[in-house]
C-alpha cells in the first residue's frame, strides 16, 4: 500500500540524506573516480551524476507504475490504454532517452581525446609492476613496440598539471590495464600493440592507481602512484631522474652487485644494468615500494629483499633471505638513500 | 473450425472401455524404465529433470564459491583464501554460473516444457537429448572437480591470452581443463539447441501456426538460434587457443605475428549474445506467468515477438562494448556505443508488455508474481546501469571495476535467477502435481531480495571508488572496506533466502494432496498435464486454433483427455508424435521416436573421455577412445535411425492418415542436419574471420619470404571437391529414381573422391612447407585446410555408411533419409571448400 504524502515525505527525506552522506563518503579517497583531478575524470563524474539522477527517476517511475497497474481495476478502455503504454513507455521513451544520451556522451569524446600538448611518457605494464620512461619520442601512427630510450623509472608516474600528457602503453608479457581513477579512465597495455592515453590533470597532488585487467595472482598488488606537480617541478623531477644514482661507492653497491641483484635491476652509475625488474637508480626517492603496496622505508626494503613473496604473493623476484642479516640491512640502507 | 466430433471414423472415444485400453497401451509405451535401467531413459520429462537438477547443483556449488570470495573480501588484507585459490574461485564461479547453470537451465527447462507447450508427445530426437545431458554431466563434473585438486583454471571466465596461453604465466592443466571441458559442454549445448529449434519448427500440434505459438516457444526459437550462431565462434576460438597451447601455433602470440585481441573478438562475439541467451528465456518464463495471473491473454503479442527477434539480431552487433579500453579507433567506439544503447528499446518493449498486460487484467497475488516483481525491480537497475556502461567515456572508468560486477549481477540475478525461481514455482505442479509452499516462497523471497540488494548495490560505489574486479584483496586506504563488509553480509542473507527455497523444493511432500488439473487456471497448452502427471505428455494431440486454447477453445481439456484428437492410441506399441509443417503446422507425417537406451550414455562417456585424455596429453588413449566413441555412434545410428516402418502410413484419428516415413525437408532429420550445418559454417567463417583479421593487422600478410600453399594443389582440390559434391548429389537422384546399382557405384566413387579432395587440399601447404609454428600466417592456413579436410573425411565415412545401408537393405529408393541428409551435408562442405581455396590461394593473388 502506498503511504500518504505526509508520512512518506519525511521518510524520503531521511533516506535522501543518508544517500547523500553515503555518496559524499564515496566521493573521497585517493582511488576514487568521483573525486576528480583530471579533465576526463571530471567530465565522466558529471556524466555519472547526470545519468544516476535520470536512472533513479526512471526506476522510481517504473516501480510506481508497476504498483499502480497491479492495483488498478481495468476500465473499459484498458486494452487501448495498455497498447499505448507499450508504445510510449516501452519504445518511444527509451528511444528518446538513449538518443539524447548517445548524442551527449559521444559528443564528449572528441574533446576528451584531443591530441597531447605536453610530454610523452612510455609505460610498460609488467608482471607485476609498471616500467616508466619519461620524455620518449611519441610519433604518430600505429607502432607495435614502445619507443626505446627515455628516462627510466618505475611505479610512480609524475605528470605536469594543466598539460595534456600522452601516455604510450604496452606490455612484454600479458595484458594489463593502466588506471588512475581520479585523473582519467583506463587503457589496456597489450603485448604486441601500443595503445595511447592522453591525460590532463587539473590539480596537483598524489593519486593512486591500479592495474585493472586481471594479469595473474598478484593482480591485486599491481598498483601505482601518480604525482601531479606544476610544470617546472615536473621538468626538474625528470632531470633529477636522468641523473645517475646519488651513491655509487661503498659497501651497499658492492654487496648489491655481489649478490647478483644487477642481473635484474639497473642502478645507473654502477655496473648494475639488468632490465628485468624496476630501475632502482632513484628508488629511495619514491614514496612507495613494490608497485605501490608498501610505504618506502629502509625496513620495508629489507623485508622485501628477505621475502618478497611474503609481502606480494606471486612476485617474480626470488627471496634473498639466505643473505646474512647485516648484508640485507646494508643493501636496504643504500637503496633507501638513493633519492 | 474442425470440432473433434466431426468426421470421426475411428474407435468410439466416448466408450470408457476403449479409452482404458488406449491409456494402458500409451502408459506402457511411454513408461520410464525402472531400477538400474532408469538411467537409460531418454524421455524429455526424465532427462529434462536430471538436466535441471544437475544445473541447480552446479549453481549451488558456484554459489558456495561466491560466499568463499565474499568472506575473503569482507575485510581488507584478509587471508581466508590465498591469491591462487581466490583466482580459481572467481574463474570457476563465473564459468560454472555461465556454462553449467545459466545456459543449461534454459535448455533443460525448455526440454521439459516445449513438448507440453506445443501439444507434442516428445521432442524429435530423445536420444540426442539424453546424449547432450550426459555430455553436460561428464564435462561439468570434470571441470568442477579440478578445483578440488587445486588444478582449476584461473584465468577468469574469459581466459584472455597470453596470460592463459603461455606456460610461463599459467603453468599446469588449468586452461586445458577449461578449454576442452567447456568445448565439450558447448557442443552438448549446440546439440540441444538444434533439438529445440527442430522441435519448435516441426513438432507443433496441428493448426498451431507460428503466430499462435506460446511466447515461450518464440523465445526458444530466438535463443536457440542465437546459441547456434554465437557458440561456434567460441568453439573456433577454443580450437585456436588449444592449438597454441598444445602445438605452439602462435595465434595469440605477438612475437610471431599473432594477436591476443583476436581472442577477445571471438570470445565476445559469443559472449555478448550469451547475455541475451541467458536473459531472454527468463523473459519467456515471465511471458507465460504474467498472463496467467493477470487473468487475460498477453497484450501486444506481436510486440514481444518483434522485440525478442530484434534483441537476438542486435545482440550480435554489440560485442565491442566489452573492449572499449583496448585502444580501438574512436569511430568504432562511437558506432558500438550507439548500437549498445539501441538494445534498450526492445528490452523496454518487453518489460512494458508485462506492465500493459497487468494494466488490462486483474492481477492476483502468487509467489511466481512476487518473484516476477522482484525481478523487475532488480533488472531495471541492471538495465539502467547497462545504459551507463555502454557509454564509452563512462565505461573507461567503470570497465573492469566493481561497478561492472554490480551491473552484471543486477542483470543476471534480476534478469535470470529471480524469473527462474518464479518459473520453478509456477511449473512445479505441472511436473510433480503438487505446488511448492506459498509461505516458504514468501520467506525465501524477502531475504533473497533484500540480501541481494545489500550485497550488490554497494559494489557500484566500491567500483567507482577505484576497486578493480578480480582482486583477491584490497588495501585499507582504498576506502572500500565498509562497502565490502556490507556486501559480504548481504551475500549471506541472500544465500539464506535461496536456501529456504531449496529446502522447500527438496523436502518430502508425501502427505500433500495432488493439485486439481490446471491449478493456476492458466490458458496455455502445458496445463493439460494430468495431476499426477502421465508419461505420455498429451492424451491426444490436439488441433490448435487460438493462443490460449484452455481459455478460448470450448471443452478443450475434456476433448483432449477423452482422446478425441489425433493419436489417441499406441496400437503398434511405439512412441509416436505428429510432425507438422514449419509455418502453418499442417500435419505431414508421424514420427516414431526411440525409447530407452544406454547408447547415448555410453557414447557421451566415451566422447567425454576423448576430451579428458586430450587434456592430459595421453594421446594413445585419446585416439583409442575417439575410435570407440565413433564406433558407438555409428552403431547408434545404424540401429536406431531412419528405420523403415512396417507399413507406409497410419490412421491417426479424425479421418486423417499420415505417412510414417518422409525424407527431405519434411523429415526432422533433414532439418537437424540443415541447422547443424549452419552452426558448423559459422565456426568455419570464424576461422576465415581470423585470416582476414590478420590480413588487416599486418602490412604484409602473407609475410615476406613465405610462400603460401600455392595455386596448383588448392585448385586441384577445389575441382575434386566440386566433382565429389556433384557425384554425391547424383547418387541421391539415381537412388530416388530406382537405379540402385548406379547409386551404389556413385556413393563409392564419391567416398573415394572425398578422400582425394582432403588429400589434395592438405598437399598444398605441405608441398610448400608451411610451418605452422613459425608464424601466424601458416598456422591460419593450416587451420582452414585441416578443418575442411576433416569435414571431407567425415563426409567420406557418411557416404560409406549410406552405401552399407543400401547394401544391407536399410536404405531403398523410397526410404532415403540417410542419403538425402548426407547430400545436404555435402552442399555445405562444397561451399566451405570453395571459400577455403578462395581465401588461402586466390585472395593473396588479388591483393
Amino acid at each position: 500500500m502506498i503511504l500518504p504524502p505526509k508520512v512518506l515525505l519525511p521518510r524520503l527525506r531521511v533516506v535522501a540524506a543518508l544517500l547523500v552522506s553515503a555518496m559524499a563518503a564515496a566521493c573521497s579517497g585517493e582511488y576514487s573516480t568521483l573525486d576528480p583531478a583530471g579533465l576526463e575524470a571530471d567530465r565522466v563524474a558529471i556524466l555519472f551524476w547526470v545519468m544516476l539522477a535520470g536512472a533513479v527517476a526512471i526506476w522510481i517511475f517504473v516501480i510506481v507504475l508497476c504498483r499502480s497497474v497491479v492495483v488498478r481495476v481495468p476500465g473499459e478502455n484498458a486494452e487501448r490504454q495498455a497498447r499505448r503504454l507499450i508504445l510510449w513507455g516501452g519504445a518511444v521513451f527509451p528511444g528518446v532517452v538513449v538518443t539524447v544520451l548517445v548524442v551527449f556522451g559521444v559528443g564528449m569524446m572528441p574533446d576528451l581525446r584531443r591530441p597531447a600538448d605536453g610530454p610523452t611518457i612510455a609505460v610498460s605494464g609488467e608482471r607485476f609492476w609498471w616500467r616508466i620512461a619519461y620524455d620518449v619520442e611519441g610519433g604518430p601512427g600505429v607502432v607495435r613496440n614502445l619507443p626505446a630510450g627515455g628516462v627510466s623509472s618505475a611505479n610512480e608516474i609524475w605528470l605536469p598539471v594543466g598539460r595534456r600528457t600522452e601516455i604510450l602503453l604496452s606490455s612484454p608479457d600479458v595484458i594489463h590495464s593502466f588506471w588512475i581513477p581520479a585523473i582519467a579512465g583506463k587503457m589496456d597495455a597489450i603485448p604486441g600493440r601500443v595503445t595511447r592515453l592522453v591525460v590532463e590533470p587539473t590539480r596537483t597532488g598524489v593519486f593512486a592507481g591500479a592495474c585493472a585487467e586481471y594479469c595473474g595472482d598478484t593482480h591485486a598488488q599491481m598498483r601505482l602512484r601518480a604525482v601531479v606537480v606544476p610544470e617546472e617541478e615536473y621538468a626538474a623531477h625528470v632531470a633529477a631522474q636522468a641523473e645517475p644514482a646519488a651513491v655509487t661507492e661503498g659497501k651497499g653497491p658492492e654487496l648489491f652487485l655481489r649478490s647478483g641483484c644487477g642481473a635484474c635491476h639497473t642502478v645507473r652509475g654502477t655496473p648494475a644494468d639488468g632490465r628485468v625488474g624496476p630501475d632502482l637508480t632513484h628508488v629511495g626517492g619514491r614514496s612507495t615500494l613494490a608497485a605501490a603496496i608498501l610505504p618506502m622505508s629502509v625496513e620495508t626494503l629489507a623485508d622485501f629483499i628477505r621475502s618478497p613473496a611474503h609481502l606480494k604473493p606471486g612476485v617474480e623476484m626470488p627471496a634473498f633471505g639466505m643473505l646474512p642479516e647485516e648484508e640485507i640491512e646494508i643493501i636496504a640502507e643504500w637503496l633507501g638513500s638513493l633519492e | 473450425m474442425t470440432h473433434p466430433e466431426e468426421g470421426a471414423t475411428g474407435p468410439d472415444q466416448n466408450d470408457p472401455e476403449v479409452r482404458r485400453g488406449q491409456e494402458e497401451r500409451l502408459r506402457k509405451v511411454w513408461a520410464a524404465p525402472a531400477g538400474w535401467r532408469y538411467l537409460s531413459s531418454v524421455n524429455n520429462t526424465e532427462v529434462g529433470l536430471w538436466y535441471v537438477g544437475t544445473a541447480m547443483i552446479f549453481m549451488l556449488f558456484a554459489g558456495v564459491l561466491a560466499l568463499g570470495m565474499r568472506i575473503q573480501l569482507a575485510v581488507p588484507e584478509n587471508d581466508f583464501l590465498s591469491a591462487d585459490l581466490y583466482s580459481q574461485f572467481f574463474t570457476m564461479h563465473g564459468t560454472v554460473m555461465m556454462f553449467l547453470f545459466a545456459i543449461p537451465i534454459f535448455e533443460s527447462l525448455s526440454l521439459i516444457l516445449l513438448p507440453q507447450l506445443l501439444g507434442s508427445r516428445e521432442l524429435p530426437f530423445p536420444r540426442v537429448t539424453a546424449f547432450a545431458f550426459w555430455c553436460f554431466f561428464v564435462g561439468g563434473v570434470f571441470v568442477c572437480g579440478s578445483i578440488f585438486f587445486g588444478a582449476g583454471p584461473k584465468g577468469g571466465w574469459f581466459m584472455y591470452p597470453p596470460l592463459t596461453t603461455q606456460e610461463r604465466f599459467t603453468p599446469g592443466y588449468g586452461p586445458d581443463i577449461w578449454l576442452l571441458g567447456l568445448s565439450f559442454i558447448e557442443i552438448a549445448a549446440l546439440v540441444a539447441a538444434v533439438e529445440l529449434i527442430v522441435g519448435t519448427l516441426k513438432c507443433r500440434a496441428p493448426g498451431m501456426r507460428l503466430n499462435l505459438m506460446p511466447l515461450y516457444a518464440w523465445y526458444v526459437l530466438v535463443v536457440a538460434g542465437m546459441i547456434l550462431f554465437a557458440f561456434p565462434p567460441l568453439i573456433a576460438g577454443d580450437i585456436l587457443f588449444e592449438l597454441e597451447r598444445l602445438f605452439d601455433w602462435p595465434f595469440f602470440d605477438p612475437s610471431r605475428g599473432g594477436d591476443p585481441i583476436l581472442w577477445q573478438h571471438l570470445f565476445w562475439i559469443f559472449g555478448h549474445p550469451e547475455v541475451y541467451v541467458i536473459f531472454l528465456p527468463a523473459i519467456a518464463l515471465l511471458a507465460m506467468i504474467v498472463p496467467t495471473f493477470a487473468r487475460r491473454p498477453i497484450v501486444g503479442y506481436s510486440w514481444v515477438v518483434l522485440a525478442a527477434v530484434g534483441t537476438g539480431f542486435i545482440s550480435f552487433g554489440l560485442w565491442v562494448h566489452h573492449m572499449y579500453t583496448t585502444g580501438l579507433p574512436a569511430i568504432s567506439l562511437g558506432f558500438f556505443n550507439a548500437a549498445s544503447e539501441v538494445v534498450a528499446i526492445p528490452t523496454g518493449v518487453q518489460i512494458f508488455v508485462f506492465l500493459a498486460t497487468c494494466l488490462a487484467g486483474r492481477v492476483i497475488y502468487s509467489v511466481p508474481m512476487l518473484f516476477a516483481a522482484g525481478a523487475l525491480a532488480i533488472f531495471v537497475i541492471g538495465g539502467l546501469t547497462g545504459v551507463m556502461v555502454a557509454m564509452v567515456p563512462f565505461d573507461w572508468q567503470a570497465h573492469d571495476s566493481y561497478f561492472v560486477v554490480a551491473h552484471l549481477h543486477y542483470v543476471l540475478i534480476g534478469g535470470m535467477l529471480f524469473p527462474v525461481v518464479a518459473g520453478i514455482h509456477y511449473y512445479w505442479p505441472m511436473i510433480f502435481g503438487k505446488k511448492l509452499s506459498a509461505r516458504a516462497g514468501w520467506y525465501a523471497f524477502w531475504p533473497m531480495f533484500i540480501g541481494f540488494n545489500i550485497a550488490f548495490f554497494p559494489m557500484h560505489f566500491s567500483g567507482l571508488m577505484g576497486m578493480p574486479r578480480r582482486v583477491w584483496t584490497y588495501p585499507e586506504e582504498m576506502g572500500v572496506a565498509l562497502p565490502n563488509l556490507i556486501s559480504t553480509i548481504g551475500a549471506f542473507i541472500f544465500a539464506a533466502g535461496f536456501l529456504i527455497f531449496v529446502l522447500d523444493a527438496v523436502r518430502p511432500r508425501k502427505d500433500q494432496p495432488y493439485e486439481k488439473r490446471n491449478p493456476w487456471d492458466a490458458g496455455t497448452l502445458e496445463w493439460l498435464a494430468e495431476m499426477p502427471g502421465e508419461a505420455w505428455g498429451v492424451r491426444s494431440v490436439p488441433i490448435i486454433e487460438t493462443r490460449y486454447p484452455l481459455w478460448q477453445q470450448p471443452n478443450f481439456i475434456e476433448d483432449v483427455s477423452a482422446g478425441r484428437f489425433y493419436l489417441p492410441d499406441a496400437e503398434e506399441g511405439r512412441r509416436e508424435t505428429i510432425i507438422t509443417s514449419v509455418l502453418a503446422a499442417k500435419p505431414e507425417c508421424v514420427v516414431r521416436v526411440p525409447g530407452p537406451s544406454h547408447v547415448p550414455l555410453v557414447a557421451a562417456v566415451l566422447s567425454g573421455l576423448v576430451f579428458i585424455f586430450a587434456t592430459f596429453h595421453w594421446w594413445l588413449l585419446t585416439g583409442a577412445t575417439a575410435v570407440a566413441a565413433g564406433a558407438v555412434i555409428i552403431f547408434w545410428l545404424w540401429r536406431g535411425t531412419a528405420e523403415i516402418p512396417e507399413k507406409p502410413e497410419k490412421d491417426v484419428g479424425l479421418g486423417l492418415t499420415l505417412p510414417l516415413y518422409r525424407s527431405g525437408p519434411a523429415s526432422v532429420g533433414w532439418w537437424a542436419m540443415f541447422i547443424t550445418m549452419f552452426g558448423d559454417l559459422t565456426a568455419f567463417l570464424s576461422f576465415l574471420f581470423g585470416y582476414y583479421y590478420f590480413f588487416t593487422l599486418h602490412a604484409d600478410f602473407p609475410p615476406p619470404g613465405t610462400e603460401g600453399p600455392g595455386l596448383f594443389w588448392p585448385s586441384v582440390a577445389a575441382g575434386v571437391f566440386v566433382v565429389t559434391w556433384a557425384v554425391a548429389e547424383l547418387s541421391k537422384r539415381s537412388n530416388r529414381s530406382g537405379r540402385v546399382a548406379a547409386a551404389r557405384l556413385l556413393m563409392g566413387l564419391a567416398a573415394a573422391g572425398a578422400l582425394a579432395a582432403a588429400g589434395t587440399l592438405l598437399w598444398g601447404p605441405y608441398a610448400t612447407r608451411l610451418d605452422p609454428v613459425a608464424h601466424v600466417y601458416p598456422a591460419t592456413v593450416w587451420v582452414i585446410v585441416i578443418w575442411v579436410a576433416l569435414h571431407a573425411a567425415i563426409g567420406c565415412v557418411m557416404l560409406l555408411y549410406c552405401l552399407a545401408r543400401s547394401l544391407a537393405g536399410r536404405m531403398t529408393p523410397d526410404h532415403d533419409k540417410d542419403l538425402s541428409n548426407v547430400t545436404l551435408y555435402w552442399h555445405f562442405i562444397g561451399l566451405q571448400a570453395l571459400l577455403a581455396v578462395a581465401t588461402v590461394s586466390l585472395f593473396p593473388l588479388a591483393v
